[in-house]
């Protein structure tokens, strides 16, 4: 787990802390860590970021699913809960809203430092979403011949996007609202800290760990301000088990709530034993 | 044989209630003068609505209630934009479907009373049109129309009585439905009309201006405390809302100046809103909708809902069926079933109440031989259930078959010709002033003008004595076959202070002679020396028959001289006759001849109580129920009945009776009553343990401490004392710290003023029961009225709440019906207000970690199914179902009844821990799945913690808490309950499933934001590792307390649970309700319920039918005075009682 916020002024980030949307040219900055232990299995890469009220109603309500879902006369023609960005210069914007608009579009890279070399590691961009949200909750509007561009015909980018939503990808099955980092940042987190999925890092053979224990770099183009309103970002590595990630709430939780039980089971036998043999029916005044 | 809504006395000055009429002009049978006046038509009509004005004017009531426009104003508020936290249908839904449900019910009770006002307005009666009698419809009749109405018909609206087929124009009614009283009323035709024939009638009031329409309206609304309670904690959760709202408003302003600023970028502020101030502003509104469920408007809909079934229930039982009389129980008003479960106090009338107003001949004492005990063959006395055959009366061809005697030794003396006991029932057959009417040959009637007088005449009748008719100077009697006729030369009338009647006959020997019967006290006083042998044997027979609580009285005769007679008779005449002093001077001359009689015996009459009076009586005692008397009777009839069922006991320490007539000496005999009880109590404090001292010290007022059992006996006169303003609170000290409270000689009025003063001070849930017209006052004032049914009056019944023909089934009404309202009202109280706190507090919660936005935690159609669809079928049918023990046990068991009457089980208190619980839920809701999602993630990699998902994690295990919970609740299980609750789960995943479904989803893509999400959600071990978590740790405390309650402190209910269910070899101890004879310390009197004057009406030969020459030699008595006496008599004692609440039918005797 990194941060990669900058506030710090030894961070490597600290000069692309107050970055804007537009900023050409992109700021980068490089974070060195070492993994202690290496990863066995696939590893899962996250972007977390903290004090991002993505629960608030407003923010929650201002998306268009009609839109996203490829119809076309919302493509035009947004949902009103869209405001204020519905439109842009008289043009519809698609994808429409505040959530769509404030898109998370850092970029992370991952390199591993081999004595001395630097490695590429390989980061896999698709099945990071729902299959329902991928295949039935968003669509790309529908029309004549599979050019994107022109289906988006007549719409504009969103204020805050360097580029519009058929450019995405390069890929056509994960470009405009298929685009599967997209479809993971509309679904809205619960809570304002939050971690959302990256990237996959799949285990190669069996030979080898997914990631093995060593030097590793984070080559991060810093495009997400978070700054003006005291927001963390993170990048986070982490495996799965059947239940999930690493969760020690949940198991700390039922060895607390085990061993009350346990305890209140026994100290209520001892009280049953002791007083609950005098309610007999002697007892009953009349 | 029933005719309603007359009132010819009232007829010279009308007056229209409201007093804006002040006569009325009325031209008999002419229809075009009686127009002019646009009086009203015959036509009733009670039903509110019609098919066209049935929507607007029912939503229009509906709104007038305070939570219809309340939650009409949430819609209004929801449809704001800026505001709306939540869609319009979360609230247009279960509006739509509580206005829909009520509007069906209004809609059913108006469809009833459409029916039956076509049925009563178009009832036939005779009218007189243009000269022919025609059949006319009641509606049809106006005013000033003639109507002729025959022998037992119903009477079509007020009318004035013209004229009738009986002599002088007299006729008898029936007000049963006007007063519940069932003894006919005479009427007298206005003497102008009188010589007209035929009955006819003038119709003077119509329609909706009867007197039935008049009294008939405007019911004062009851409420029952619960309903007050429940208000009361309503507005407080109100306030609890705006609390939070303004909380959160709070926080969300500061939020929006702290955060929210910042954070524009990402999210700008709406249009219109420029400061964090006006923000937090809007965003109260917002709470106040999404949190508005606290109170949900289903909570008044279920509340109706179970109060309905519980009503079912009693309408339903069979035990409160009474199969005699085919009347089964009725719950008249739906909305006080759980105050049964509460009632402190019974006040409860008499006649026909407590007992059957039957009386029967049931023992006697002749010559110092008491006959009446019901022997088995070999002469002892037999045992109760064991009787033996009834006499048999078969060798006297005029007996009435429904008389039944026990001990045949009394025929054979009668059959042996024993000349006492031949005198005893010349004398009763002789000595009364019934009426008797022979329809055919044999077939003997007899009207008496008080069921006493007719059960002795009956007994005479029955061995062979036949009063078989009388004219104004003679009596006909068949004595053993042989008619025989005297000569009546006077009757010496009962009144309330001679307390005794007698009749001078001569016989066909020329023999004169007095009989007497009276009251035993008076009667004994006035015998001849001679008797003092046998005055005392019959004396302890006496004391014997009054111990077991029967009425009786004392019968003497007297030989009289002729010359004596014609001096005293003579004497009479101008005593008669006299202007002034009238009464004095006669009394003066009865005293006088009624004087050194030679006793004959006494009787003893039963008067008999309803089915298990003294039982149901003992058992609401020990469910600590207090158990008042109001009884219109005198005092010794009334502390008769106290002891024959069992509120007086001679275990008692004291018997009080204030009698005084004075302000001044009621308040000395209360005084002297309360020091009396005080001194006891404190001897008995010195004498007795510690504890008695403590508890007692504890007690408000000292008098609740009294040791012993006390009881109070008031008189009317004293009563009307005791209710003036400033010395009803020592009254009702000292009448509450007495163990059975009875008033005599009430009226009307004073029963309600005893009632309304109970019900002032004492914060205690009152009932009264009665059947008549005289207690409907009573029944409207107390909190529960509950009215005698079956019998012929209804107007108590129409009064009442509710209704069953047995005094009994009050017991089960209370003990059983009663105690599982208020029980089941109580558990669906808590459980209700527990589940929308648990449900509801989430989003507060929530509102901390999404900026105070008011987004709420769950999908908005979960809100809206929440409290009608996922968690409103099992609480109901808990509230309806739901039982602690079996009914047996709350019979067996009355003190069961007590918690009731505390308030335990539905009080603020519990209201708190309710609260408290469901607050705690609420918590352990929003913070088990908030510290599990922090970090968790899918098992495929992808991030659990988004909203949707978190959405649908607390609403299931939400349901699955509060499902949980109310198994818990739920004491006892019915297959429905099973059903519902199971039902429910299942109805909440299939609907999750299919509003999360890729079909609806397609149709509505805004609307259905959730696809997908169940099944993505729910897949997840963790998900239900969190459910689990959530529903162990919130239901734990709970069990946990339970269980250590049942074993610390284990309720009577709990206890009597316990034992049923350990079934120990220890039966079912038989309280077996034994008769225990009373030692008689004291006696009854001149038991009449006797109204004065009738003598002189049977001497004046008025109300028989007489050939012209009998009356004429009949004219010189004071003729006019009997209706004159008659008449004074009702406006002195019945001045309350005759503003009659009255409203039916009468029966008309022709």
């Amino acid at each position: 787990q990194i941060d990669y916020t900058g506030t710090e002024p030894s961070s490597p980030c600290n000069k692309c802390l107050n970055v804007s949307w537009d900023s050409t040219p992109p700021c980068t900055c490089i974070i060195n860590f070492t993994l202690e232990h290496s990863f066995e299995s696939n590893v899962f890469m996250y972007y977390g970021l903290s004090n991002f009220y993505q629960n608030h109603r407003r923010y929650v309500k201002s998306r268009d699913d009609s839109q996203l879902n490829g119809d076309n006369s919302s493509l035009l023609n947004p949902s009103k809960e869209c405001e204020p960005y519905r439109t842009n210069e008289d043009k519809p914007i698609a994808p429409c809203g505040a959530i769509a608009n404030s898109m998370f579009n850092d970029t992370l890279e991952l390199y591993r430092i081999d004595n001395g070399t630097e490695t590429s590691i390989t980061l896999i961009k698709k099945g990071i979403a729902w299959w329902t949200d991928k295949n039935v909750k968003f669509r790309n509007p529908t029309g004549d011949g599979n050019n994107l561009t022109a289906l988006f015909q007549g719409t504009t980018k969103p204020v805050n996007w360097p580029k519009a939503v058929y450019m995405l990808d390069m890929e056509p099955d994960n470009n405009g609202f298929i685009n599967e980092d997209f479809i993971v940042w509309m679904r809205t987190a619960a809570l304002p800290t939050f971690r959302k999925l990256y990237r996959l890092i799949e285990r190669k053979n069996n030979l080898q760990p997914t990631l093995q224990a060593g030097k590793y770099f984070l080559n991060i183009t810093y495009n997400y301000p978070v700054h003006s309103f005291d927001g963390r970002k993170r990048m986070i590595l982490s495996t799965i088990s059947w239940m999930g990630g690493k969760n020690p709430f949940l198991g700390i939780a039922y060895i607390t709530v085990g061993s009350i039980c346990f305890f209140l089971g026994v100290v209520l036998l001892i009280i049953h034993h002791k007083y609950g043999n005098r309610n007999t029916s002697a007892d009953i005044p009349n | 044989m029933t005719v309603p809504r007359e009132m010819p006395e009232k007829w010279p000055r009308v007056r229209a209630p409201g007093g804006a009429e002040e006569e009325r002009r009325v031209r008999a049978n002419a229809r075009e003068y009686n127009e002019k006046f646009q009086y009203a038509s015959n036509c009733i009509k009670t039903s509110k609505y019609n098919i066209v004005t049935f929507l607007p004017v029912n939503l229009f009531e509906q709104f007038q209630e305070v939570a219809n426009t309340y939650f009409l104003f949430l819609l209004i508020l929801q449809l704001i934009p800026q505001i709306s936290s939540l869609s319009w249908f979360t609230t247009i839904v279960p509006l739509v479907l509580v206005l829909t449900i009520t509007a069906v019910k209004d809609a059913t009770d108006d469809y009833f009373r459409h029916k039956s006002d076509n049925q009563v307005n178009n009832r036939q009666s005779q009218v007189l049109i243009g000269g022919v009698l025609r059949q006319e419809q009641w509606m049809n009749v106006r005013v000033g129309d003639i109507i002729k109405l025959e022998n037992n018909q119903f009477v079509a609206a007020d009318l004035l009585l013209l004229s009738s087929s009986e002599p002088h124009g007299l006729c008898y009614i029936e007000t049963a439905e006007l007063d519940g009283e069932t003894n006919m009323k005479v009427r007298q035709a206005i003497p102008v009309t009188s010589e007209l024939g035929d009955t006819s009638k003038l119709a003077r009031f119509d329609g909706p201006d009867t007197k039935l329409m008049q009294n008939s309206g405007r019911t004062k609304f009851k409420r029952t405390s619960i309903d007050r309670l429940m208000n009361t904690l309503v507005l407080w959760i109100f306030g609890f809302l705006v609390c939070m709202g303004v909380i959160l408003a709070i926080g969300n302003a500061i939020w929006e100046h702290e955060v929210g600023v910042c954070f524009q970028i990402y999210l700008p502020w709406d249009e219109g809103v420029h400061s964090a101030f006006f923000s937090g502003f809007l965003s109260f509104w917002s709470y106040i909708i999404i949190l508005n469920t606290v109170v949900p408007i289903s909570l008044y809909v279920s509340v109706e809902v179970i109060r309905l079934g519980h009503s079912y229930f009693i309408n339903w039982d069979k035990k409160m069926y009474c199969a005699k009389r085919r009347t089964p129980a009725e719950a008249r008003t739906t909305t006080l079933n759980e105050e049964l479960g509460q009632v402190e106090y019974i006040f409860s009338d008499k006649t026909g109440t407590l007992t059957q107003n039957i009386m029967v001949f049931s023992k006697c004492s002749v010559n110092g031989h008491s006959y009446g005990d019901v022997q088995d063959v070999l002469g002892h006395k037999a045992e109760l259930g064991e009787r033996p055959e009834p006499v048999d009366f078969s060798f006297n061809p005029l007996a009435d078959l429904r008389f039944q005697f026990w001990d045949p030794s009394l025929l054979e003396a009668v059959k042996l010709g024993d000349p006492h006991v031949h005198e005893f029932f010349r004398l009763l057959s002789l000595c009364h002033t019934v009426m008797s009417e022979e329809k055919s040959e044999g077939e003997l009637f007899y009207k008496a003008q008080s069921p006493d007088e007719g059960a002795l005449v009956t007994a005479a009748r029955n061995f062979g004595f036949v009063f078989r008719s009388r004219t104004p100077k003679t009596i006909t009697v068949h004595e053993l076959g042989r008619a025989i006729t005297y000569q009546l030369l006077a009757i010496l009338d009962f009144n309330n202070i001679r307390k005794r009647m007698s009749v001078i006959v001569r016989s066909p020997e020329g023999k004169i002679r007095l009989y007497c019967k009276g009251a035993d006290t008076i009667l004994l006083e006035r015998l001849h020396p001679i008797n003092q042998d046998l005055t005392n044997v019959t004396t302890d027979h006496l004391n014997e028959y009054a111990g077991e609580g029967l009425r009786t009285l004392v019968l003497a005769y007297k030989d009289l001289e002729e010359s004596y007679y014609e001096d005293w008779s003579e004497r009479l005449h101008r005593a008669g006759s006299a202007p002034e002093a009238r009464e004095d001077r006669l009394a003066r001359l009865y005293d006088e001849v009624e004087h050194d009689m030679m006793l004959l015996g006494a009787t003893a009459i039963e008067d008999k109580l309803q089915q298990g009076v003294p039982e149901t009586i003992a058992i609401l005692t020990l469910a600590n129920i207090k158990i008042w008397v109001l009884t219109g009777d005198k005092q010794e009839t009334a502390v008769n009945i106290g002891y024959s069922c069992k509120m007086l006991t001679d275990d008692m320490t004291e018997v009080f009776v204030v009698t005084g007539h004075t302000v001044l000496e009621v308040r000395e005999e209360l005084r002297k009553a309360r020091e009396k009880m005080m001194d006891a109590s404190r001897s008995m404090g010195n004498g007795f343990s510690y504890q008695e001292k403590l508890s007692s010290s504890k007690l408000t007022s000292v008098l609740e401490a009294i040791a012993g059992e006390y009881a109070l006996v008031i008189n009317g006169h004293s009563l009307a004392h005791a209710l003036e303003a400033d010395m009803e609170v020592e009254f009702l000290e000292t009448a509450c710290a007495c163990k059975a409270v009875i008033c005599c000689r009430v009226t009307p009025l004073q029963k309600a003023q005893v009632v309304e003063l109970v019900k002032k001070y004492k914060k205690a849930v009152t009932l009264a029961i009665g059947d008549g017209a005289n207690d409907v006052s009573m029944i409207k004032t107390a909190h529960i009225g509950v009215g005698i049914s079956g019998q012929e009056g209804i107007q108590a019944v129409l009064a009442s709440d509710y209704s069953f023909s047995q005094f009994k089934f009050l017991q089960r009404l209370l003990l059983v019906h009663g105690r599982w309202s208020y029980l089941r009202m109580c558990k669906f109280l808590c459980y209700f207000f527990y589940k929308n706190f648990a449900f509801t507090m989430v989003h507060f919660w929530f509102g901390f970690f999404c900026g105070f936005s008011a987004q709420t935690v769950y999908d908005q159609y979960f809100i809206t199914l929440y409290n009608i669809v996922y968690t409103s079928l099992p609480v109901l049918a808990m509230g309806v179902f739901d039982q602690d023990v079996p009914e047996q046990r709350s019979m067996e068991y009355p003190k069961l009844y007590e918690p009731g009457q505390l308030n335990l089980l539905f009080n603020k208190r519990e209201f708190f821990i309710c609260i408290a619980q469901g607050i705690y839920t609420s918590v352990l809701m929003f913070f088990i799945p908030y510290g599990v999602f922090a970090d968790a993630t899918r098992d495929d990699g992808a991030q659990l913690a988004d909203y949707q998902s978190f959405a649908v994690t607390v609403a299931t295990s939400l349901v699955i808490v509060v499902s949980v919970q109310i198994g818990l609740d739920t004491g006892f299980w019915t297959a429905i309950n099973h059903f519902f609750i199971w039902g429910s789960l299942a109805a909440y995943f299939a609907i999750l499933f299919a509003m999360h479904s890729d079909g609806l989803f397609q149709m509505f893509p805004n609307q259905f934001r959730f696809v997908g999400n169940a099944q993505n959600t729910l897949a997840q071990p963790t998900v239900w590792l969190t459910i689990a978590l959530t529903t162990v740790v919130c239901i734990m405390p709970v069990v946990a307390f339970r269980f250590l309650k049942l074993d610390l402190k284990p309720e009577l209910s709990d206890t009597v649970r316990y034992t049923q269910l350990v079934r120990k070899k220890q039966k079912t101890q038989h309280r077996c309700m034994r008769r225990v004879g009373r030692v008689g310390s004291r006696r009854s009197g001149y038991a009449f319920s006797h109204q004065e004057g009738f003598g002189e009406l049977i001497m004046s030969g008025k109300n028989m039918r007489l050939s012209s020459l009998a009356l004429s030699s009949f004219t010189a008595r004071p003729s006019a005075g009997w209706i004159e006496t008659l008449r004074k008599k009702k406006g002195s004692d019945g001045s309350t009682a005759g503003s009659p609440s009255g409203a039916a039918d009468k029966t008309l005797k022709v």
